[in-house]
């Protein structure tokens, strides 16, 4: 198994977000996780990354074999892990080129291998951009400065194509995009698909999941994953709201 | 009690004082009559009000006594070097092509002659010579602008200074290779070190000078700096000011600035190392249309402190000054920047800007940051601001994120805060290699060198985290 959560609890100040969670990614698998807002969707993908200020109460994050709990989040990265930011942060100074290429330095350093010779970096630049559709002077901007909602989130995925993951976390990626550049980032996504990665996709609506068709829905609520069902999951959400796992959940677990 | 320790329970003052009372023969021997007129007045106001100290509103973040009440050696003749000279100035910056003015202890150290003349008629050299041969200029410009009242340490040099440089460029000449004066301090004892510098560029003229400050070894000591520079109509100026000295070396560099209409000034203050300095920056902005750009980095750690002082004078309408200085403060480093800007009845359609951005790494580090604007124009644009920061906190998650170490994110962060500044260096070679020396100091690799940092000639040795690949 490429990733396994086990029992696993997260706490922020003090209070319990998640509460319990279990959830097992092979290879070549699409997750799609749902939810109600507030009930750990993004607390999830904080732990799995390593984010400081998120405190891991009780439980095990196994990734390729190793209990990732402790491990900083650059070493994380580094070992596969990538997350694409529901709010991508900006970086005033630092261009996209220094930035993208320090980071994948970073992970061949990490991997034993040489750097990457700046003619052979730029020519890989130039081949992921166009898979986003990114215009040509994104990359000699800097990090995210002055780029638009959609751009922001292209350059998410550009970012993915170009580390390569074994394991992507999308966090509310279709959050802010219109119909348009959501096709796009679903294309990117879809032809970085693999037998030798898996996407955790987080996300509210089913939209996205039209372009991105997930081979498991998990229903976060409460700081649990209360229903994992297929990709019809999705659908019966859509139509049906959150309301209903709610009360199946409450009534379960007053028994 | 041998004779020795006599010496050193005198104060500094007390033997400057003393020193100008026996010895004024000697210290006014290359005088021309105005300059020795003016020494007088100005140890007259010397000894009423001393050397400054932190109870006066404008030192009060600055504990000058640390140095000011120090023992120090004052020479009144230059020093022989204690070691080879062409070896400490040779430049070996690639394709940075100045001409080098060196100074040793305050002392022009050119072998003759100290004083040059370049085919276009730009003269370059020491002013003490300059007082010699160019009488008439020296008279017309020196102490014009250096008001030695402004406070003791102006006022000690103008009354005991006895060497600097001195640089003519006439009218309508365009200097074509970068002026370079390096001030090394390099003696085995603990020196008080003063130099006088005077620039004057002619109508429609260009200049761009550097002005190295560095120390080669660990003594203790106290420079003490006045320059004044006088810019023409028309005419251009850059001033680049590389300040790297020891931790326990002092530095007071006050430069006064006069411009005639039109004309444009750029000063860029970085400072990487030093134990205090005080940058006192005055510029007056005296004809229409003048522009001044004030920019300044200042990079420090430790118990280092640095203090900036800037007064932009707008004196004449249709005038605009630039100020920006930044910073970044490590461990219990200290700052002080005060910026002010001063607008005179008649200076209508003044635009004054003033920007002031700290980022403090440690919660031990401090900074002071204050504007003064006094206006009294009616029709003017004027701005400041200031900000005091960490880094950004969600930028380092994000570039961890992506298998960035944190010390990386970390230097990346703080290169990209002062790239700002570097960035409008003007000339390509020097900010490569100011941009070179920046990131060495932000990792750590930059310590006072063995010879001046300009002359390390070590081409930067590969490393993985490239900053500008833009030019590929």
């Amino acid at each position: 198994m490429l990733l396994n959560i086990k029992n696993l609890h997260v706490a922020i100040n003090g209070k319990e977000i998640i509460k319990g969670l279990n959830l097992g990614v092979n290879k070549g698998e699409v997750h799609a996780i749902m939810g109600p807002n507030g009930t750990g969707k993004s607390t999830l993908a904080a732990a799995i990354t390593g984010r400081e200020g998120y405190e891991i109460t009780q439980g095990e994050i196994w990734f390729k074999g190793k209990n990732i709990i402790g491990m900083p989040a650059e070493e994380r990265a580094n070992e596969g892990i990538f997350l694409s930011f529901q709010y991508p942060v900006e970086i005033p100074g630092v261009s996209m080129t220094n930035f993208m290429r320090t980071a994948l330095n970073a992970q061949r350093e990490y991997q034993g291998l040489p750097s990457v010779p700046a003619g052979e970096f730029l020519k890989l630049m130039e081949e992921k951009k166009n898979l986003v559709e990114i215009h040509a002077k994104l990359t000699n901007r800097s990090v995210n400065e002055g780029f638009s909602g959609g751009e922001k989130k292209k350059n998410e995925i550009f970012q993915m194509a170009m580390l390569q993951p074994s394991l992507a976390i999308l966090d509310e990626t279709d959050s802010g995009l219109d119909i348009d550049a959501l096709k796009v980032v679903a294309k990117g996504v879809n032809e970085l698909r693999s037998d030798d990665n898996a996407f955790i996709v987080i996300t509210h609506y089913q939209r996205l999941l039209d372009f991105i068709v997930p081979d498991f829905v998990h229903v976060l609520f409460d700081g649990k994953i209360v229903k994992t069902g297929g990709k019809n999951l999705a659908l019966e959400l859509e139509e049906k709201g959150y309301e209903w796992i709610k009360e199946q959940y409450l009534a379960t677990s007053e028994l | 009690m041998n004779n020795e320790h006599l010496v050193q329970e005198i104060s500094l003052d007390e033997m400057l004082v003393n020193q100008f009372d026996t010895q004024f023969e000697l210290i006014s021997a290359n005088d021309i009559e105005a300059v020795t007129a003016l020494r007088k007045e100005a140890m007259t106001q010397f000894m009423t009000t001393g050397f400054p100290s932190s109870s006066d509103e404008k030192w009060r973040n600055t504990e000058i006594e640390a140095f000011t009440e120090e023992n120090f050696q004052y020479y009144l003749t230059p020093m022989e070097p204690e070691r080879d000279i062409e070896d400490m100035f040779r430049c070996e910056v690639h394709n940075f092509d100045t001409e080098i003015i060196s100074l040793l202890n305050g002392w022009c150290a050119d072998k003759k002659p100290g004083l040059k003349t370049l085919p276009n008629g730009i003269v370059y050299g020491s002013l003490r010579q300059a007082m010699q041969y160019f009488p008439e200029i020296v008279a017309r410009n020196y102490g014009k602008i250096a008001d030695f009242r402004s406070n003791g340490f102006v006022s000690i040099n103008t009354a005991m200074v006895q060497d600097g440089v001195f640089i003519y460029v006439p009218d309508g000449v365009e200097a074509e290779k970068t002026l370079q004066m390096i001030k090394m301090i390099d003696r085995r004892e603990s020196l008080f070190v003063q130099s006088r510098n005077l620039i004057v560029l002619g109508k429609n003229s260009k200049l761009s000078l550097m002005h190295c400050d560095d120390s080669i070894n660990h003594f203790k000591s106290l420079i003490n700096t006045v320059t004044e520079v006088f810019i023409g109509e028309n005419a251009h100026f850059e001033l680049y000011k590389l300040q790297n000295l020891n931790n326990q070396s002092g530095l007071v560099n006050s430069t006064f600035i006069r411009q005639e209409a039109n004309s444009t000034v750029k000063t860029n203050t970085l400072t990487f190392n030093c134990g205090m300095i005080r940058n006192n920056i005055t510029v007056d902005l005296q004809g229409e249309n003048a522009h001044a750009d004030v920019l300044g980095l200042y990079l420090m750690d430790k118990k280092q402190h640095i203090d900036n002082q800037i007064y932009i004078n707008h004196n004449a309408p249709h005038c605009s000054s630039n100020e920006k200085f930044k910073g970044i403060l490590d461990d219990e480093a200290s700052a002080v920047f005060n910026g002010y800007i001063h607008v005179a009845r008649n200076a209508q359609k003044t635009n004054a800007y003033q920007n002031n951005n700290n980022i403090l790494l440690k919660p031990t580090a401090t900074i002071n940051t204050m504007p003064f604007l006094e206006i009294y124009a009616d029709d003017v644009k004027c701005s400041h601001g200031a900000t005091i920061g960490q880094l950004d906190q969600e930028a380092m998650f994000y570039m961890r994120s992506r298998g960035i170490s944190s010390s990386n994110a970390r230097l990346l962060l703080m290169y990209a805060f002062a790239a700002d500044i570097i960035n409008q260096i003007s000339i390509e070679p020097l900010r490569q290699r100011i941009d070179d020396m920046v990131k060495k100091r932000l990792r750590g690799e930059l310590s006072v060198c063995e010879k001046c940092v300009l002359h390390c000639g070590m081409p930067e040795k590969e490393y993985h985290f490239d900053i500008d690949l833009s030019k590929l």
